[in-house]
């Protein structure tokens, strides 16, 4: 089969590589229909993601039809259509009775690396590095689904593939930093980043009662998308001289009552602080590079709540750790407990309610993956979403 | 990682503890069957038990030709909550273990405490089983111990082993943007 492998930083590479087989009784095989290229991808793209090796199958958000099951997976038959959740969960540990999937402690091959990092393990993602297990991930032809009793959700006839596609990840992921913010009436709710899981999370945080929703960003049509796709009033930053002010005087002077990080580790910012975390980057003085996330702390309202649904991988210096605890923030973050939300999710589109299909930029053969990582990554051509065809 | 302390007679003990979602019984009976340990235990190759004598024999995996084995006997067992074992005079190195089993708090079921030391080895049998045991005994007890509650948990393993990828294959030639 044809699958999208990276080669190294900068470099991915369509191969031919072998069709995946069942493995485990759990396991079950998924022909892939659709995948997408996640912004999270991109650490690994860029390099920033640690045990990389050459040859590895990317991606995490990929949907399709069921074609084997392995001797254990009762739920499933093949011939169902399916979106996987990108965290692979076992069901089992506590965390998962939790419904906190993303922490899952039975699903990672390689938890000594990840706990030599972290002090703990956590669950195994598909196409995501040797940190999260080393699975084979979704931009491909074919993807063998471990525990594929607990993962995979059917999904009913009558939606395309864009409509629910990212359930896998993006749409739950705005909607679980959407709900870490704990939303009341009134609350204004300000979103860094109008990438994917920004625009989702606007869309969710109005989807939730938020009473204004703001986004900022640079990137024009990314900002007209949450204008007008997701009910949200827009900032650009690099229009705006001081962005916390900006938001002060949206809000009557109080600040958003919720703010979230959609940006996380490879911010784009501009000014001194900016030039100064590239430079602590590059030399990998510092792994990651916080801009949105001291932004946001700033421009948080008092008693508020720092949401951050973006990708930290490592180490950060220079937060404003004291603004956050004079104000007494309270912080929530992590990995998306994908599975929690896939089924209600699912009947908010079914019902009408919502289609995610909007985001969808640029469709295009799974071939066209190198052209693709790079249009996406310079954010050319208006991308903002990338859905790939393994058939055509 | 687990606890590694060098005695002061060169004798190496390492401890690790780990919270299993499954009952104390449960926990206690999975060690108390030796024959199970190697479905979790890495460096074992097997463990039989004598079901009239109640000793048990302990095979390492080894290279081609060698072999390295032990008899062991039960010292103290108390069903649901202590086990230990110690190797008969003859092990080279000469080894022991003890598991410590206690119901964990608020229903997170059970706190496995799991501690192996081995005495200084004898001869150069001694030093292949060392080497074999695991140059570093701590690190082979935290990988085992994840591995025990894995099995316990999902009676499973998770593995990619026989997973595709990419390493050494012919890139496809593009066939054109849509």
């Amino acid at each position: 089969m044809r699958a999208v492998c990276w080669t190294g930083r900068h470099q991915v590479e369509v191969r031919d590589v072998p069709d995946p087989v069942i493995i485990d009784g759990r396991d079950a095989i998924v022909r892939v229909t659709s995948t997408a290229i996640c912004g999270s991808d991109l650490h690994m793209y860029d390099g920033y993601i640690p045990s990389m090796r050459a040859g590895d199958i990317l991606g995490h958000e990929f949907m399709g039809e069921v074609v084997e099951v392995g001797n254990e997976v009762k739920n499933l038959r093949p011939g169902d259509r399916v979106v996987v959740p990108f965290a692979i969960a076992c069901g089992d540990c506590a965390p998962c009775r939790r419904s906190e999937f993303s922490l899952c402690e039975n699903t990672n091959p390689s938890t000594r690396a990840l706990a030599g990092l972290n002090g703990f393990t956590s669950a195994g993602l598909f196409g995501y590095s040797h940190l999260y297990g080393g699975y084979a991930g979704g931009q491909a032809e074919y993807v063998r689904v471990p525990y594929a009793d607990v993962g995979p959700h059917v999904v009913p006839g009558g939606l395309r593939d864009e409509q629910v596609l990212f359930l896998t990840d993006i749409f739950p992921t705005g909607y679980m930093a959407a709900e870490n913010c704990a939303i009341k009436p009134g609350d204004v709710v300000a979103i860094w980043g109008a990438g994917p899981v920004g625009l989702f999370a606007a869309l969710s945080a109005s989807m939730l009662g938020a009473e204004r929703t703001i986004v900022i960003d640079r990137v024009p049509e990314r900002l007209r998308m949450a204008r007008e796709h997701c009910h949200a009033e827009t900032i650009n930053f690099d229009e705006t001289e001081d962005v916390v002010e900006a938001l002060k005087e949206m809000t009557g002077g109080r600040g958003p009552d919720g703010v979230i990080d959609a940006v996380g580790m490879e911010a784009h910012p501009s000014g001194l602080s900016g030039l100064y975390d590239k430079a602590k980057q590059t030399v990998r003085m510092q792994t990651d590079r916080p801009t949105a996330l001291r932004q946001a702390i700033q421009a948080c309202s008092p008693g508020g709540v720092v949401s951050i649904p973006g990708v930290y991988a490592g180490f950060i210096d220079s937060m404003p750790l004291g603004a956050a605890f004079a104000k007494g923030l309270t912080f929530r973050m992590g990995q998306t407990h994908v599975h929690r939300y896939v089924g209600p999710l699912m009947r908010e589109i079914e019902a009408g309610n919502v289609d995610p299909g909007f985001l969808v930029t640029h469709r295009l053969p799974l071939a066209s993956a190198p052209d693709a990582y790079r249009t996406f990554r310079d954010k050319q051509d208006g991308c903002i979403k990338v859905v790939l065809d393994p058939a055509a | 990682m687990a606890l590694e302390i060098r005695e002061p007679d060169g004798r190496r003990r390492v401890q690790r503890t780990v919270t299993v979602l499954r009952s104390p019984s449960d926990c206690y009976s999975a060690w108390r069957d030796f024959a199970r340990l190697p479905s979790f235990m890495d460096s074992l190759e097997s463990v039989t038990v004598d079901p009239t004598s109640g000793r048990s024999h302990w095979k390492v995996k080894a290279p081609a030709g060698q072999s390295v084995e032990w008899d062991a006997e039960v010292v103290e067992d108390v069903p649901g909550s202590f086990l230990s074992w110690r190797s008969l005079p003859g092990a080279d190195p000469a080894n022991s273990g003890e598991v410590v089993i206690r119901e964990a708090p608020g229903g997170r079921g059970t706190e496995v405490t799991i501690a192996l030391s081995y005495e200084p080895p004898l001869g150069e049998v001694g030093r292949i089983a060392a080497k074999l045991l695991g140059e570093e005994p701590a690190m082979q007890l935290d990988e085992d111990i994840v591995r025990f509650k894995e099995m316990m948990e999902t009676g499973r393993i998770p593995t990619t082993a026989g997973q595709p990828n990419g390493r050494n294959r012919p890139s496809v030639a593009k066939r054109g943007a849509a």
